[in-house]
Protein backbone atom coordinates (compact mmCIF):
# COMPACT_ATOMS: atom_id res chain seq x y z
CA UNK A 1 0.00 0.00 0.00
CA UNK A 2 2.66 2.47 -0.98
CA UNK A 3 3.05 5.34 -3.41
CA UNK A 4 6.52 6.69 -4.10
CA UNK A 5 7.65 9.68 -6.14
CA UNK A 6 11.37 9.76 -6.81
CA UNK A 7 14.03 10.91 -9.26
CA UNK A 8 16.27 7.86 -8.90
CA UNK A 9 15.70 4.65 -10.88
CA UNK A 10 13.98 1.66 -9.32
CA UNK A 11 14.64 -2.05 -9.72
CA UNK A 12 11.46 -3.43 -11.24
CA UNK A 13 12.40 -7.05 -10.51
CA UNK A 14 13.17 -6.37 -6.87
CA UNK A 15 10.01 -4.28 -6.45
CA UNK A 16 7.81 -7.00 -7.87
CA UNK A 17 9.52 -9.74 -5.88
CA UNK A 18 9.01 -7.83 -2.65
CA UNK A 19 5.46 -6.85 -3.56
CA UNK A 20 4.49 -10.36 -4.61
CA UNK A 21 5.78 -11.88 -1.40
CA UNK A 22 4.31 -9.26 0.95
CA UNK A 23 1.17 -7.60 -0.41
CA UNK A 24 0.53 -10.60 -2.66
CA UNK A 25 1.10 -14.09 -1.32
CA UNK A 26 1.62 -12.88 2.24
CA UNK A 27 -1.83 -11.29 2.21
CA UNK A 28 -3.74 -14.18 0.65
CA UNK A 29 -3.61 -13.03 -2.96
CA UNK A 30 -3.57 -15.40 -5.90
CA UNK A 31 -2.90 -12.79 -8.57
CA UNK A 32 -0.38 -10.01 -9.08
CA UNK A 33 -0.56 -7.70 -12.10
CA UNK A 34 2.02 -5.06 -12.92
CA UNK A 35 2.52 -2.40 -15.55
CA UNK A 36 5.65 -0.37 -16.19
CA UNK A 37 6.00 2.60 -18.51
CA UNK A 38 9.21 3.34 -20.44
CA UNK A 39 10.55 6.41 -22.21
CA UNK A 40 9.86 5.87 -25.95
CA UNK A 41 12.19 7.37 -28.55
CA UNK A 42 9.25 8.29 -30.83
CA UNK A 43 11.04 6.90 -33.90
CA UNK A 44 14.33 8.57 -33.02
CA UNK A 45 12.89 12.02 -32.35
CA UNK A 46 13.58 11.94 -28.60
CA UNK A 47 16.64 11.28 -26.49
CA UNK A 48 14.93 11.83 -23.14
CA UNK A 49 11.90 13.14 -21.29
CA UNK A 50 11.87 15.75 -18.56
CA UNK A 51 9.12 15.08 -16.05
CA UNK A 52 7.91 17.86 -13.79
CA UNK A 53 5.60 17.28 -10.84
CA UNK A 54 3.84 19.06 -7.99
CA UNK A 55 5.66 18.02 -4.80
CA UNK A 56 3.18 17.34 -2.03
CA UNK A 57 0.10 17.06 -4.22
CA UNK A 58 1.61 14.25 -6.27
CA UNK A 59 2.18 12.00 -3.27
CA UNK A 60 -1.29 12.71 -1.90
CA UNK A 61 -2.96 12.06 -5.26
CA UNK A 62 -1.17 8.74 -5.82
CA UNK A 63 -2.00 7.60 -2.30
CA UNK A 64 -5.66 8.54 -2.78
CA UNK A 65 -5.96 6.74 -6.14
CA UNK A 66 -4.29 3.64 -4.67
CA UNK A 67 -6.70 3.60 -1.76
CA UNK A 68 -9.68 4.08 -4.10
CA UNK A 69 -8.52 1.14 -6.22
CA UNK A 70 -7.97 -1.05 -3.16
CA UNK A 71 -11.48 -0.41 -1.94
CA UNK A 72 -13.19 -0.71 -5.29
CA UNK A 73 -11.48 -3.91 -6.43
CA UNK A 74 -10.84 -5.54 -3.05
CA UNK A 75 -7.06 -5.52 -3.43
CA UNK A 76 -4.81 -7.17 -0.90
CA UNK A 77 -2.13 -4.67 -1.85
CA UNK A 78 -0.92 -2.09 -4.37
CA UNK A 79 2.26 -0.23 -5.15
CA UNK A 80 2.83 2.85 -7.32
CA UNK A 81 6.24 4.30 -8.17
CA UNK A 82 6.54 7.33 -10.45
CA UNK A 83 9.78 9.11 -11.31
CA UNK A 84 10.48 12.74 -12.15
CA UNK A 85 13.40 14.68 -13.60
CA UNK A 86 15.31 13.82 -16.76
CA UNK A 87 14.79 10.23 -17.93
CA UNK A 88 16.69 8.85 -20.92
CA UNK A 89 15.08 6.78 -23.67
CA UNK A 90 14.50 3.24 -22.45
CA UNK A 91 14.41 4.14 -18.77
CA UNK A 92 11.48 3.19 -16.58
CA UNK A 93 9.17 6.11 -15.85
CA UNK A 94 6.78 4.41 -13.49
CA UNK A 95 5.17 1.18 -12.34
CA UNK A 96 1.95 0.05 -10.77
CA UNK A 97 1.40 -3.33 -9.18
CA UNK A 98 -1.86 -4.71 -7.84
CA UNK A 99 -2.59 -7.88 -5.90
CA UNK A 100 -5.94 -9.57 -5.40
CA UNK A 101 -7.40 -13.00 -4.71
CA UNK A 102 -8.24 -13.46 -8.41
CA UNK A 103 -6.80 -12.09 -11.63
CA UNK A 104 -9.78 -10.12 -12.93
CA UNK A 105 -9.73 -7.68 -10.02
CA UNK A 106 -5.94 -7.31 -10.22
CA UNK A 107 -6.06 -6.57 -13.99
CA UNK A 108 -8.94 -4.13 -13.66
CA UNK A 109 -7.34 -2.32 -10.73
CA UNK A 110 -4.09 -1.88 -12.66
CA UNK A 111 -6.00 -0.36 -15.60
CA UNK A 112 -8.02 1.83 -13.28
CA UNK A 113 -4.85 3.14 -11.63
CA UNK A 114 -3.18 3.81 -14.99
CA UNK A 115 -6.21 5.70 -16.27
CA UNK A 116 -6.21 7.91 -13.17
CA UNK A 117 -2.44 8.43 -13.22
CA UNK A 118 -2.47 9.49 -16.87
CA UNK A 119 -4.99 12.28 -16.47
CA UNK A 120 -5.25 13.17 -12.79
CA UNK A 121 -1.82 12.84 -11.20
CA UNK A 122 0.12 16.13 -11.38
CA UNK A 123 2.95 15.19 -13.73
CA UNK A 124 3.93 16.96 -16.94
CA UNK A 125 6.24 15.55 -19.60
CA UNK A 126 8.49 17.58 -21.86
CA UNK A 127 10.22 16.12 -24.89
CA UNK A 128 14.00 16.40 -25.16
CA UNK A 129 15.43 15.87 -28.62
CA UNK A 130 19.02 15.77 -29.90
CA UNK A 131 19.05 19.60 -29.97
CA UNK A 132 17.69 20.08 -26.46
CA UNK A 133 14.30 20.69 -24.83
CA UNK A 134 11.29 20.66 -27.14
CA UNK A 135 7.55 20.72 -26.64
CA UNK A 136 5.51 19.84 -23.61
CA UNK A 137 3.60 16.62 -24.26
CA UNK A 138 -0.08 17.37 -24.82
CA UNK A 139 -2.75 15.45 -22.99
CA UNK A 140 -4.68 13.05 -25.22
CA UNK A 141 -8.44 13.14 -25.42
CA UNK A 142 -8.49 9.34 -25.36
CA UNK A 143 -6.78 9.38 -21.95
CA UNK A 144 -9.47 11.69 -20.62
CA UNK A 145 -12.16 9.50 -22.19
CA UNK A 146 -10.65 6.40 -20.58
CA UNK A 147 -11.56 7.78 -17.16
CA UNK A 148 -15.25 7.90 -17.98
CA UNK A 149 -15.55 4.11 -18.09
CA UNK A 150 -14.91 3.92 -14.34
CA UNK B 1 -5.27 37.42 2.89
CA UNK B 2 -1.97 36.04 1.64
CA UNK B 3 -1.91 33.10 -0.77
CA UNK B 4 0.84 31.07 -2.37
CA UNK B 5 0.18 30.73 -6.09
CA UNK B 6 2.06 28.00 -7.96
CA UNK B 7 2.54 27.43 -11.68
CA UNK B 8 3.73 24.32 -13.49
CA UNK B 9 4.98 23.31 -16.95
CA UNK B 10 4.28 25.87 -19.70
CA UNK B 11 2.27 28.08 -17.36
CA UNK B 12 5.37 28.41 -15.17
CA UNK B 13 7.43 29.32 -18.21
CA UNK B 14 4.97 31.86 -19.58
CA UNK B 15 4.55 33.58 -16.23
CA UNK B 16 8.27 33.44 -15.59
CA UNK B 17 8.27 32.05 -12.06
CA UNK B 18 7.27 28.83 -10.29
CA UNK B 19 5.48 30.49 -7.38
CA UNK B 20 4.58 33.81 -5.90
CA UNK B 21 2.95 35.08 -2.75
CA UNK B 22 -0.01 37.34 -3.42
CA UNK B 23 -2.12 39.54 -1.21
CA UNK B 24 -5.70 39.14 -2.38
CA UNK B 25 -9.33 39.84 -1.56
CA UNK B 26 -10.54 37.21 -4.05
CA UNK B 27 -13.30 34.93 -2.75
CA UNK B 28 -13.10 32.39 -5.56
CA UNK B 29 -10.49 31.05 -7.96
CA UNK B 30 -12.25 32.97 -10.73
CA UNK B 31 -11.75 36.25 -8.89
CA UNK B 32 -8.12 35.36 -8.20
CA UNK B 33 -7.51 34.67 -11.90
CA UNK B 34 -8.89 38.14 -12.73
CA UNK B 35 -6.54 39.75 -10.20
CA UNK B 36 -3.53 37.77 -11.46
CA UNK B 37 -4.28 38.53 -15.10
CA UNK B 38 -4.29 42.25 -14.26
CA UNK B 39 -0.77 42.10 -12.75
CA UNK B 40 1.26 42.24 -15.98
CA UNK B 41 1.34 41.12 -19.59
CA UNK B 42 2.85 37.71 -18.80
CA UNK B 43 0.12 36.78 -16.36
CA UNK B 44 -2.47 38.16 -18.75
CA UNK B 45 -1.16 36.10 -21.66
CA UNK B 46 -0.80 32.88 -19.68
CA UNK B 47 -4.29 33.14 -18.20
CA UNK B 48 -6.11 34.56 -21.21
CA UNK B 49 -7.55 31.21 -22.27
CA UNK B 50 -8.43 28.98 -19.33
CA UNK B 51 -9.58 26.07 -21.51
CA UNK B 52 -6.21 24.28 -21.19
CA UNK B 53 -5.66 25.31 -17.55
CA UNK B 54 -6.26 22.99 -14.62
CA UNK B 55 -6.54 24.17 -11.02
CA UNK B 56 -5.69 22.79 -7.60
CA UNK B 57 -6.76 24.40 -4.33
CA UNK B 58 -4.70 23.28 -1.34
CA UNK B 59 -3.41 20.43 -3.50
CA UNK B 60 -6.85 19.09 -4.49
CA UNK B 61 -8.21 19.43 -8.03
CA UNK B 62 -10.78 22.21 -8.16
CA UNK B 63 -12.63 24.48 -10.57
CA UNK B 64 -12.99 28.21 -11.12
CA UNK B 65 -15.89 28.48 -8.70
CA UNK B 66 -13.96 26.95 -5.79
CA UNK B 67 -13.98 29.08 -2.64
CA UNK B 68 -10.72 30.50 -1.34
CA UNK B 69 -11.93 30.76 2.24
CA UNK B 70 -9.19 29.44 4.54
CA UNK B 71 -7.10 28.37 1.54
CA UNK B 72 -3.30 28.66 1.61
CA UNK B 73 -2.20 27.47 -1.82
CA UNK B 74 -3.62 27.64 -5.35
CA UNK B 75 -1.91 26.04 -8.35
CA UNK B 76 -2.42 26.48 -12.10
CA UNK B 77 -1.12 23.97 -14.64
CA UNK B 78 -1.86 22.34 -18.01
CA UNK B 79 -3.70 19.04 -18.35
CA UNK B 80 -1.60 16.35 -16.70
CA UNK B 81 0.47 13.87 -18.68
CA UNK B 82 1.65 11.28 -16.19
CA UNK B 83 2.02 7.54 -16.56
Amino acid sequence: MTARVQSVPFDLGAELAGFGAGAGAGAGAGAVVSFSGLVRDEDGRLVALEIEHYPGMTEKALQAYGEQAAQRFGLTGWRIIHRFGRLEVGEQIMMVATAARHRKAAFEAAEYLMDWLKSRAPFWKREIGPDGPGDWVEAKAEDEDALSRW
Amino acid sequence: MALDVLYFAWLRERIGQPRERVETQARTVRELVAELAAMDEWHAAALADLTPVRIAVDQELADLDASLEGVREVAFFPPMTGG
